[in-house]
């Protein structure tokens, strides 16, 4: 649903977008950006269920498995048939995140195994009166007599909340729903209408660390005594790790249980598959630079471990690009840039000769070529034209090149170039790769590594290649796979010495990564770049990692960072006398001690007060305190005392103490 | 067998057949039947009825019909209860005495106050032909309500013998395997077994599943039925095994039997108790670093810790004797969220801002329950914490981030 409400906010904003450009550019640059918008989309949707694809085909296999198990009748599953099926999910700790996985397993339930299922979480759950309630109306859609809440009318439909209820209905439901199977009296069809005739009860603990263990256990108890009319089966959403099943039931519970462990990837290989589809492809033109990246992943490794946040904060670098960059008609698939590069305004020409990249560019050309690119739009057109497919070449070289040097420098001790591809992307999108202390470091090793081990990754690099479509890397890939014979050949020569030619080999293939690293520059020196990275770290930051505290503090010491009135700015960035009253108060609070007399505090203010009324300093009543500034003065007060920055204290009755430190 | 049963009210074969269903009970209900006539009874469990609503319905349907539990008002009270039991006695009189069997009444206990001294006396209360029976796995000492109640007659049914466990689960046998097979396999499983359990419905469990492991080698052809010594040979290894696994519920016995169907391959499948380990991120971790610092190092020590130049702190002063090497025993204490944060903010090793993002992480390991809330939710202001997890735990997750925990805590100085 957030993904949903990301669009939607997007789509809300299009139209202003449209009237800006319209005076350039008409219908056309519209299209491009939603079209983007609606393609990572999908995408995203697609990614999610491949994500959970795997976990999720298990548990509906355990499922079925479950309930046709039930139907056996041999010895040894009639023994075993009073302990319920459990399924301990574990999910890892980003608990936002399973909100969609269990919503996709409640729907491939309901869908493929069986119509009665309900999900449960803790918080609606504090006692066992609750917990049975929701499962009841979730299963049975009917109101469920509560008896505490008098105000529910006396519903006629409303039953009775316990699990006998719930098992009469169940037996009275599959007998309706057996009289059609019999009827028809196929016997091949018999087992299958058997099985269909009792579907399982599947019931969902979303988050099982919440419930109270005791609510748990009388709940399981109970189950267990109605199992032989009601087949049940639960699943644990456990977000931390298996062992808390056993610390929340007893043995005489979990001994009514037979439970089977299911472990989801872990949160880094989910990121590793986003970054891996979203990221790392030539395929999709929007790209982030190094330090937003370095924003995303670090929100991403320190703070949540959330996919979902993830990528939202990728979804919000992307709305803030092209809301932003005017430039950004450009980034989209080959075809369509070509196009808009034709239909670009004066103003956008403009645009684009202020760009850093492309002044770097003129500076290289020869004189008259400047002129020309400076002064003649058509001629500018047709570079940007130029520019524009470099900048998708340089693309569709970079990621096979940088997935090669990965997998080379990957199985080095100590991994000199990371462990991890985004590392090494990460690395590579700051600066010049090979000029890098651990670049360096990373080749001698490679020097040194057996021969087999580099034959391998090789091959490996080989099969990169062989995917990727760019002339240059065609080429590449021809070439590896020449030196890899050559390999071999050497290899059945040369086996008696063995180091010799091991070594020499090694050089050769150091040679032949030199050509590779002229593919891995750093974005920012490709000219134009801005078109398709975004750069700015400080909004992702400021909108994704939230500083409450800094904020307050902004809003009271320099009140015109939000306000946005010229009146309230000093030329020395103090706070002007005509501030709103808290901000006042908050600044003379800060030059005070631990302690605030109130009384001299308000003398303060009542001076910077009248200050602001302009009345004359030389007056009697200038600083005097009247009822109205002792009520505004009361009430900014009681405001900072609210947002904790005082507090009223025992030891002098007139005084408040201050809790917060450092002043002015 | 027979002939320890016997009531003019039931007929001898009826009792046979109880005697069948309750083997080696047959003194108690032998007891029990003369104490008792023909039964119209309404048994209830009291793990079940969640509210006493839910119980006076159940023992109004099993008396009077589902028409007479219909007369209940919305959250009845007791005395409604009496009196609508009185209502329908007058009009369907007791032949026999009617009982009420409770399973698990030690669960009333918990129930209002007035609910267990009434059941007591309900046959006053209701003037009829009542009996009460309740079932409970704690001595009737520990029910005892304070005031005006009457004794129960107390009626003790011992544990099992081991020859009891022997005959019962006997009957069990595999429909194609002889009884005296299975019989004596009990016998093997008891030998293992009995030392460490006694639960007659989790040895029942156990014998179902490692009976197959028992019959592989009558299967396989290899020995026959009546070499005993042979098969215990055989499946003595395999009971020890399971005994550290299923018995105590580290693996389900689903996976049990997988194992056993794939063969021993040397532990390689995990109990629950294996995957102790919780990844979590890594603000996330010094965060509970910090929660389990405050929780078990007294205040007054964080400034011999945490700030670098403390000055000096007389060694006698900083060590109390009796303070010392107790905190881990007495367990963790509450701590407010603003100590939580000092301690934070000083080992961590890069500048944190204090973002909304590490407040929330706070609260999501509440949530987790890696962290407890001590006050309570509706408290904005200074909220307090407990940390709730053990000593190894949090050096595992020290260990991550290369935290010298031992070394910041007052009971390893």
């Amino acid at each position: 649903t957030c993904v949903h409400s990301f669009f939607q906010g997007c789509f809300v904003f299009k139209p202003s977008s449209k009237k800006r450009k319209t005076r350039s550019l008409g219908e056309t640059c519209v299209n491009p950006k939603s079209k983007n918008i609606t393609w990572i989309y999908v995408l995203l949707e697609v990614l999610q269920e491949e994500l959970n694809k795997k976990i999720l085909d298990s548990l509906l296999d355990f499922a079925k498995k479950c309930s046709t198990t039930r139907q056996h009748c041999d010895w040894a599953s009639k023994m075993r048939a009073n302990e319920i099926p459990t399924a301990a999910l574990v999910l890892g700790v980003n608990v936002p995140d399973h909100d969609m996985t269990f919503q996709s397993l409640f729907d491939l339930l309901k869908h493929s195994v069986t119509p009665h299922v309900v999900s449960v979480q803790a918080k609606e759950c504090g006692v066992l009166k609750h917990l049975l309630k929701r499962v009841l109306e979730g299963l049975m859609d009917v109101a469920v007599d509560d008896d505490d809440e008098e105000e529910m009318e006396q519903n006629p439909r409303s039953v009775h909340c316990s699990l006998s209820t719930l098992s009469d209905w169940y037996t009275a439901k599959t007998k309706v729903t057996a009289t059609p199977g019999k009827k028809r009296n196929v016997q091949d069809e018999d087992e299958h209408h058997h099985h269909h005739q009792t579907p399982p009860v599947v019931i969902i603990f979303k988050d099982l660390e919440g419930f109270n263990p005791r609510v748990l256990q009388d709940f399981i108890s109970i189950c267990s005594r109605y199992i032989d009319r009601l087949p049940l089966m639960f699943i644990f959403g456990i977000a931390t790790s298996p062992s808390t099943v056993q610390h929340m039931l007893p043995h005489s519970v979990s001994s009514l249980l037979c439970i089977e462990l299911f472990q989801s990837l872990s949160c880094t290989q989910h990121l590793a598959t986003v970054i891996d589809k979203l990221i790392l492809t030539a395929q999709f033109p929007f790209k982030l630079n190094g330090k937003v990246m370095q924003v995303l992943i670090s929100i991403f490794l320190y703070h949540d471990f959330s996919v979902r946040n993830f990528i939202k904060g990728l979804q919000l670098a992307l709305l803030e690009h092209f809301h932003s960059q005017p430039l950004s008609i450009l980034c989209c698939k080959k075809k369509e840039a070509l196009l808009n590069v034709t239909l670009l305004s004066g103003r956008d020409l403009e645009t684009v000769r202020q760009l850093p990249s492309f002044i770097r560019f003129v500076e290289k050309q020869e004189a008259g070529e400047q002129v020309k690119l400076m002064t003649d739009d058509d001629h500018l057109k047709e570079a940007c034209q130029k520019l524009i497919k470099d900048l998708r070449k340089y693309h569709k070289s970079y990621y096979p090149v940088l997935r090669c040097l990965h997998t080379l420098t990957s199985l080095l001790p100590r991994y000199p170039l990371g462990k991890q591809i985004r590392e090494l992307h990460l690395i590579c999108l700051e600066k010049n790769v090979w000029e890098n202390e651990d670049y360096q470091s990373a080749m001698k090793l490679l020097k040194m590594l057996a021969k087999d081990e580099l034959i391998t990754s090789l091959r490996k690099c080989s099969e990169i290649l062989s995917s990727a479509k760019s002339k240059k890397m065609k080429k590449a890939f021809t070439e590896l796979d020449e030196l890899l014979a050559k390999f071999k050949h050497l290899d059945g020569k040369l086996e008696k010495i063995n180091d010799i030619p091991s070594l020499t080999l090694c050089y050769k293939k150091i040679e032949r990564l030199s050509p590779c690293r002229c593919h891995l520059p750093p974005p920012e020196s490709q000219t134009l770049y801005e078109v398709c990275y975004y750069s700015s770290s400080a909004t992702v930051r400021r909108h994704l990692n939230a500083t409450p505290r800094t904020s307050i503090q902004t809003a009271l010491s320099s009140p015109c960072f939000y306000l946005q009135n010229e009146s309230l700015k000093n030329e020395d960035g103090t706070v002007s006398n005509s501030a709103p009253d808290i901000c006042i108060a908050y600044k003379l609070h800060l030059e005070c001690g631990r302690l605030i007399n109130l009384y001299d505090w308000l003398e303060a203010y009542a001076t910077v007060v009248s200050a602001a009324e302009g009345q004359d300093p030389d007056c009697d009543t200038f600083g005097k305190v009247d009822d109205v500034k002792h009520a505004r003065f009361i009430r900014s007060v009681s405001e900072l005392e609210f947002l904790g920055f005082i507090k009223s204290t025992r030891q002098k009755t007139d005084h408040v103490a201050r809790l917060t430190w450092g002043g002015c | 067998m027979t002939g320890v049963l016997h009531h003019p009210g039931y007929a001898d074969e009826k009792l046979q057949r109880v005697e069948q269903l309750i083997p080696c009970r047959e003194l108690q209900a032998g007891m029990l039947v003369s104490l008792m006539g023909q039964l119209p009874h309404a048994a209830v469990s009291c793990v079940e009825c969640v509210s006493a609503a839910l119980l006076y319905e159940r023992v109004l349907t099993s008396f009077f019909g589902r028409s007479a539990a219909s007369f209940l008002p919305r959250s009845p009270s007791l005395s409604e209860f009496v009196r609508l039991y009185r209502h329908q006695r007058s009009q369907s009189p007791a032949e026999q005495t009617r009982y009420i069997v409770m399973e698990k009444a030690e669960l009333l206990r918990d129930a209002d106050a007035n609910l267990l001294p009434a059941l007591l006396r309900l046959q006053e209360l209701v003037d009829d032909n009542i009996t009460v029976i309740l079932l409970s796995e704690i001595v009737w000492e520990k029910f005892r309500p304070n005031t005006g109640c009457f004794e129960p007659l107390l009626l003790h049914f011992p544990d099992y013998s081991k020859g009891e466990l022997q005959q019962i689960l006997s009957t069990d046998s595999h429909p194609s395997y002889s009884a005296e097979l299975y019989s004596s396999y009990i016998n093997i499983l008891l030998g293992v077994f009995y030392s460490v359990c006694r639960d007659l419905r989790e040895l029942r469990h156990l014998a179902a599943l490692n009976f197959n492991k028992f019959c592989e080698p009558l299967t396989e052809g290899k020995v026959k039925e009546t070499e005993t010594h042979k098969l215990w040979r055989n499946i003595e290894p395999h009971l020890k095994k399971a005994m550290q696994t299923v018995y105590i519920r580290e693996v389900s016995s689903l996976q049990w039997e997988q194992m056993q169907q794939t063969e021993d391959e040397g532990g390689a499948l995990r109990g629950l108790s294996a995957h102790t380990h919780v990844e979590l991120p890594y603000y996330s971790k010094f965060l509970l670093i910090a929660a389990y610092l405050a929780s078990y190092n007294p205040a007054r020590t964080d400034k011999r810790f945490f700030v670098k130049h403390h000055g000096k702190i007389r060694k006698t002063n900083f060590l109390k004797k009796n303070e010392k090497t107790s905190n881990h025993l007495l367990g963790p204490k509450p701590f407010a969220l603003d100590r939580l944060l000092a301690i934070f903010y000083s080992v961590v090793d890069s500048r944190v801002a204090p973002t909304a993002s590490i407040f929330s992480q706070i609260s999501s390991l509440v949530t987790l329950q890696l962290l407890t809330q001590i006050s309570h939710t509706d408290q904005l202001d200074a909220p307090k914490y407990k940390c709730s997890i053990s000593l190894d735990f949090i050096s595992a997750v020290s260990r991550t981030v290369n935290f010298d925990i031992v070394k910041y805590l007052y009971d390893f100085l």
